[in-house]
């Protein structure tokens, strides 16, 4: 049982943690998007009809995260170069996500899907309860822990992560220096689209491998506020997303065992207000936060030439 | 005038007949400006008058529209600021170009081609700067350091570029007198060395005493060039300005010093956010008929002491006192009402509404205090242009058409305004947050004798500035802030720089722990 349910709390917190490890960086770079939504979700759909119609699930998991960057280089190209409101721009994203994928996706509704295999690793995998948990999951998760190690090293100890940074904390300064803001600041959007593309395939082809309309359900959302709410560090967004995974997958049991006499209207909103809890915790520590905020989070940039 | 050929010493930089035009405006029309090695070279102008332009050419920040650079004799083109920091070319920003969330090695490193390992940068770091006696903690984050280390960070971010020519803007408008001086030794170090600088500067006397030469810009041509050895500073400003800048005259008239009109008493208040200054138990009387100083280095809690007087951080009701009334806790419209006024330091965003017209910005401070700008609920415009109209004359604010957004002025046109807004109103208490920065020379002698003028006609004035000139110019008594701390208020008379100096330095703060 127990096992089970770590396992469950690990595939509800994969997408989180890879759509927010992706937006950590667009929003280090200074860029706010609010379309990890519909990038998301144009991933589920995307990988989902490309896995079904190749049969190859790398396949679609290459496709979903082309589609989750084309959608973010149509964000880019609004909000960096014709440098239209960065919110504004995020929420068309999003709106245009959600129809856009359920469009395609009219063809594939009740259509069996495909599954991304588990890898098995010999001796490893054999061990009782560590081998399932740890060592039986399909490559995603792993490529979700990899890149939150790659982003916490990139982003502290690689120049290209410091010229990031400097480019979110003043980019007039990171201008006057030399550096091209708004081409850090593609490749990080770039980078957040292809993030967010995972996480969708992840939806659409391990999580629940099928196609349901709007399947992401707000998990774009949740991955903004984790982002948000883990300061701008990365080692704290797994966290934060193992901890609201760990939440909704506890509440789902709940429900399903009718425990205590908890209405369930509140059994299910608890994943919020745990994160919300936590939240005001962590930002006792304002130094911390205020350190770490991209001061240039969201503001435009037009370069003076 | 006759145009001085300095050829024949060692030429780094000649710049010939540079132009460059920002839609209309000329900024820089055919300058010509020749940097020797080892010279400390004053770059003198009023605002507006191209000097920024001129250096952010040098620095490829800005491409010229025509002219062109020759670098020890070869024709370059600087594309980018990179590009410059190749030839040997560094900068020390006007508005320092640093990153606050980030440490003082990250923010070195970003300014070096190859930087290499961060452990040994930081060596590097440490050495240099103790070698030129500007000492550094390569690990301190930058948002956590006074004004006086960050400019240390800038200096030395550039030597490390082991640069031949350094361009400073305005390097000690943040500084303590003492501070200027350490930073004067280290510049007559490296032209000892070789190593060219290029200095602009409003400050006069700072001008005359450490550079070799100075070129004068004036509406983006080059008007002249002398030895400032052998100006003084009223000569200086006067081929800045075109003509003779009118003094201003404090003395005059001996204050007649009345009733005690805005009181501090042990007004103190937690700093809001990590970045902000504490205030600690602050005491101050001003009475009518003064002017009132508060010298002190920028983040010092200059601006948490205006908000606290204006009322845009409520605190205790009984430590600000306006005519009697106690009203810590006050709103600003209250204080107005009391005849109060307020002029914030950064006029654009706080002190005016970018994007609205000047007489919507007017009925913005003034709508309850007796203009009969606003009435059941409605907003009488034609009171409110009347007035604009009124302050436009009354402080000669230059506008292209009539009634333009507050963000389409210039600087110091917009500075004359916000100040104008206020005194217009004859206030029975004004406090003022650095009443002329970044206004010219002309415009600044104006505002302050209008400060003047309002004391003597019975207001009290407390005028919160860095400039120390300024403060000498028109203050009665001097007070210093330092790091929250306020020192005792003055009489001007008994006042020295190096005094304010040293009170800016902390005496101030040892001054407020004993009281």
């Amino acid at each position: 049982m127990f096992e089970a349910v770590l396992l469950t709390v690990i595939t509800a917190a994969t997408p989180l943690l890879i759509a927010a490890v992706g937006e950590l960086v667009v929003e280090r770079s200074g860029v706010l998007n609010l379309g990890v939504e519909g990038m998301m979700i144009m991933g589920a759909v995307v990988g989902f009809a490309v896995a079904n119609q190749t049969g190859s699930g790398a396949l679609g998991v290459v496709a979903a995260i082309a589609a989750g960057m084309a959608m973010s280089v149509l964000f880019g190209f609004l909000v960096l170069s014709l440098v239209a409101n960065q919110v504004a721009t995020g929420l068309a994203l999003t709106i245009l996500g959600v129809g856009f994928s359920g469009l395609i996706g009219e063809a594939f509704i009740g259509v069996p899907g495909l599954k991304i295999p588990s890898l098995y690793i010999p001796g490893l995998s054999d061990i009782p309860f560590i081998g399932p948990v740890f060592f039986q999951q399909d490559a995603i998760v792993y490529l979700g822990f990899a890149l939150v190690a790659g982003v916490a090293y990139t982003l502290f100890r690689t120049r290209i992560g410091l010229v990031l940074r400097a480019v979110g904390d003043n980019h007039a300064s990171a201008h006057a220096l030399g550096y091209s803001v708004i081409k850090v600041r593609f490749m990080a959007v770039l980078f957040g689209g292809a993030c967010a593309g995972l996480a969708g395939a992840y939806m659409s082809l391990a999580y629940t491998p099928q196609w349901v309309e709007n399947m992401t359900a707000g998990r774009g959302w949740i991955a903004l506020a984790l982002v948000v709410f883990s300061s701008w560090l990365p080692l704290r967004v797994v966290a934060g997303a193992y901890l609201f995974g760990a939440v909704s997958v506890l509440n789902l049991h709940a429900q399903a065992h009718e425990m205590l006499n908890i209405p369930s209207q509140l059994l299910s909103s608890l994943p919020y207000l745990a994160t919300i809890l936590v939240l005001v915790l962590i930002s006792a520590n304002r130094r911390l936060t205020l350190v770490n905020t991209p001061a240039c989070l969201g503001k435009p940039f037009v370069p003076d030439r | 005038m006759v145009q001085q050929t300095r050829s024949g010493m060692d030429v780094l930089l000649d710049a010939r007949g540079l132009t460059k035009r920002f839609g209309d405006i000329l900024a820089n029309d055919k300058v010509d400006l020749v940097i020797n090695k080892g010279e400390i070279h004053a770059l003198l102008g009023e605002n507006g008058a191209g000097k920024s332009t001129l250096v952010k050419m040098f620095y490829g920040s800005l491409e010229p529209d025509g002219g062109e650079i020759l670098w020890q004799g070869q024709k370059v083109s600087i594309g980018n600021p990179a590009a410059a920091r190749e030839l040997g070319i560094g900068m020390v920003f006007q508005h320092f170009s640093l990153f606050e969330a980030l440490t003082v090695v990250e923010n070195i490193a970003l300014a070096l081609p190859n930087p290499g390992k961060m452990t040994e940068l930081a060596t590097r770091i440490e050495s240099v700067s103790v070698d030129y006696g500007l000492p550094l903690n390569p690990t301190d984050i930058v948002a956590d350091l006074p004004v006086g280390i960050r400019q240390r960070i800038e200096i030395v971010r550039c030597l490390l570029q082991e640069p031949q020519l350094i361009i400073m803007d305005e390097p000690t408008s943040v500084l303590t007198p003492q501070e200027a001086d350490l930073l004067f030794l280290t510049l007559q170090r490296l032209a000892s060395e070789g190593c060219a600088v290029l200095y602009i500067s409003h400050r006069l006397e700072e001008v005359q005493r450490i550079c070799h030469h100075a070129t004068i810009l004036r509406h983006g041509k080059v008007v002249s060039e002398c030895n400032p050895a052998n100006e003084t500073p009223a000569t200086l400003a006067s081929m800045m300005v075109g003509a003779d800048v009118a003094s201003v005259s404090a003395g005059a008239q001996k204050p007649q010093v009345g009733e005690i009109r805005l009181e501090l008493s042990n007004l103190s208040a937690k700093a809001a956010t990590p970045f902000a200054t504490a205030l600690n138990s602050i005491s101050l009387g001003l009475h009518a008929g003064e002017v009132v100083a508060i010298a002190g280095v920028a983040g010092n809690g200059q601006g948490e002491l205006f908000d606290a007087i204006s009322g845009e951080m409520p605190v205790s009701q009984e430590m600000v006192r306006i005519d009697g009334k106690s009203c810590g806790s006050r709103s600003i419209t209250w204080r107005r009402r009391q005849k109060a006024a307020f002029v914030p330091e950064e006029r654009l965003g706080h002190g005016a509404v970018p994007g609205l017209k000047l007489s919507q910005n007017i009925v913005l401070t003034r709508h309850a205090t007796g203009d009969k700008l606003t009435g059941s609920g409605f907003v009488s415009t034609a009171r409110a242009n009347a007035l604009e109209k009124h302050i436009k004359q009354e402080f000669d604010v230059r506008m292209s058409h009539d009634d333009p957004e507050a963000r389409s002025l210039s600087g110091g046109n917009l500075q004359k305004f916000v100040v104008g807004r206020e005194l217009d109103r004859q206030p029975g208490v004004l406090v003022v947050n650095q009443p002329t920065w970044g206004v010219d020379a002309g415009a600044a002698a104006l505002i302050r004798q209008a400060l003047i003028d309002l004391a003597r006609s019975g207001s009290a004035v407390l005028v919160i500035s860095q400039d120390l000139d300024e403060i000498f110019e028109i203050a009665d008594r001097i007070a210093v802030i330092s790091r929250g701390y306020l020192s005792a208020a003055e009489p001007a008379a008994d006042m020295n720089r190096e005094r304010v100096g040293l009170l800016m330095a902390g005496g101030a703060e040892a001054q407020g722990e004993v009281a």
